[in-house]
């Protein structure tokens, strides 16, 4: 067996695993925590796709700096009773979970009705996901995407600036 | 070299989607359901990264970079909304804020 294949599993059973943890945790600091061990695995997923770039993204960004915004948001909160944060109970979990077991069947199905073909990654996979390659797609092809999204991160501080002020005035 | 078929991502994809999906459904805390929302769009990356290395195509891998930047915007126009909420409220619970529910 391929090593990726070995790590594929490893790795796929444990992103499955924290991401349950992360929504039955009634604790939402629990949750953030967890949520940190799925985007490592999920950067492991990315390496057995040989795609380091992306992997190493994947951690400084998600695990880096999202989660430590929700951190943060928890903190900001400043409830002075933990168990304010916790949930009760909730009925609808049999019903959304059997409604979600139906969409993975669903899923199976269709992924079994018609094989995609794909056997084994492409040989220039090793090349395409290195820094060198994707940074030469940015820049050239998709340079005014990457513009555009400079601007859509700009208007998103700006607007989470403005909501999370105090008083706004009028 | 025995390598799995694209099948195989597409289906561990898809599960960790509907554990998002289940996520969404089924807290109350609005913090959690973003967290939820981040689930189901890593789950999207994955296929994303999967197609990009099976059929040799790199623009898979910098539309996962653009989901990546889109995620990060969303996040923090999401906390910031849950901020003001809990500051108007005085709650983070989602079913607790129905003020536009008819």
């Amino acid at each position: 067996m391929a090593a990726e294949t070995l790590f594929f599993f490893l790795f796929g059973a444990a992103a499955v695993g924290t991401a349950l943890a992360v929504i039955t945790r009634r604790n939402p600091v629990a949750s953030a925590l967890w949520m940190v061990g799925y985007f490592l695995t999920l950067a492991g997923l990315y390496l057995t796709l040989y795609a380091p770039f992306i992997a190493v993204m994947q951690v400084l960004i998600y695990a880096g700096a999202i989660m430590v915004l929700v951190i943060f948001v928890i903190m900001l909160l400043n409830l002075g009773n933990p168990e304010q944060l916790r949930e009760r109970f909730n009925p609808r979990v049999g019903l959304a979970s059997a409604l979600g077991a139906l969409l993975v069947l669903q899923f199976l199905v269709f992924l079994l009705s018609r094989p995609t073909g794909y056997q084994a990654p492409s040989p220039k996979a090793a090349e395409l996901g290195s820094p060198q390659t994707i940074g030469q797609v940015l820049f050239t092809d998709y340079l005014f995407p990457f513009e555009a999204v400079s601007l859509l991160l700009l208007a998103a501080v700006v607007g989470a600036v403005i909501l999370a002020k105090r008083k706004v005035e009028p | 070299m025995e390598r799995l078929p694209l099948e195989a991502y597409l289906l561990l994809s898809a599960t960790l989607f509907t554990i998002g999906v289940v996520g969404v459904l089924t807290r109350r805390n609005a913090i959690v359901v973003l967290m939820a929302i981040e689930i189901m769009l890593n789950a999207v990356n994955l296929s994303l990264v999967a197609f990009s290395a099976y059929v040799g195509n790199v623009e898979g891998q910098l539309l996962v970079f653009f989901v990546m930047a889109v995620a990060a915007a969303e996040a923090a126009v999401g906390l910031a909304i849950v901020l003001a909420l809990f500051r108007n409220r005085q709650t983070v619970f989602i079913d607790e804020v129905n003020l536009m529910r008819w």
